[in-house]
């Protein structure tokens, strides 16, 4: 073999090497929960994951909407099943409830201020640090539809898609987590 | 080759590795970065860290709750 043929089939599979090692390294997430604490813990892989330098990807899917609309969410323009659904969810991540120790709603409170005595990051904190970081937020058109969510009703920087474009994700990662 | 020294004292999961990465992505190849943390997780946080982003993990010393680490970017 020539020695320009051997460089050029080394230089080949090293680009090839880098893609799937950047293929390998990244993690895409299922948030299916509305629930604090899981918003909680997916938003902290998520920031870890992007301090590592991955790609990340959230499908953010039902109950998982709650955590990602704004809380000036209006009820205007929606049907009466919509607004009744809207009015019985919380309005974006200062409302989610606990899974554990709800307490109707006591729970989350003494949650949120024991860790914010322990200085811990807030939820709202952590999405707008992994959106700035660059988190994709791929918002499940489906779920809007079904419960009268539009676009405008989330905040920025959200893409919309189905469950392809979930896939797609997770086929380009070697993490996929459903939470 | 800049020296910084970053103070993460009182920040817990996952605020230290993200001031880390913000830190080390602004710096030079080179740099060198002292980093304090008493929170528990750092150490292995700090390792794991490392090894993904290819950055050199120097040095580490405990002295009571503190843990101090020594990051060369790479």
């Amino acid at each position: 073999m020539e020695q320009s043929e051997l460089v050029r089939k080394v230089e080949e599979l090293g680009e090839r090497l880098a893609v799937l090692e950047k293929k390998k390294s990244n993690l895409t997430m299922v948030l299916l929960s509305g629930d604090f604490d899981r918003v909680m813990a997916a938003f902290i892989m998520a920031n870890g994951a992007l301090a590592m330098n991955k790609e990340v990807t959230m499908f953010v899917t039902f109950w998982g909407l709650d955590a990602i609309k704004k809380s000036t969410i209006s009820t205007s323009g929606k049907t009466f099943l919509e607004k009744m659904v809207l009015w019985m969810r919380p309005k974006g991540p200062g409302e989610l409830p606990t899974s554990k120790m709800n307490f109707a709603g006591i729970g989350p409170k003494l949650f949120r201020y024991m860790m914010g005595k322990k200085n811990i990051e807030s939820l709202p904190s952590l999405i707008a640090m992994s959106l700035e970081l660059g988190l994709r937020i791929i918002a499940c058109q489906m779920s809007m539809d079904v419960m009268g969510i539009k676009k405008e009703d989330l905040i920025d920087d959200v893409e919309i898609g189905g469950v392809a474009a979930f896939l797609g994700a997770s086929y380009e990662s070697n993490t996929t987590l459903f939470i | 080759m800049a020296k910084i020294e970053l103070n993460f004292r009182g920040m817990t999961c996952p605020m230290p590795i993200m001031k880390i990465s913000i830190a080390v992505k602004k710096g030079a190849p080179g740099d060198v970065f002292e980093a304090v943390c008493d929170d528990a997780g750092f150490e292995a946080d700090v390792k794991a860290w490392c090894k993904e982003t290819g950055n050199e993990l120097r040095g580490i010393t405990k002295s009571g709750k503190d843990i101090a680490v020594t990051i060369v970017r790479k």
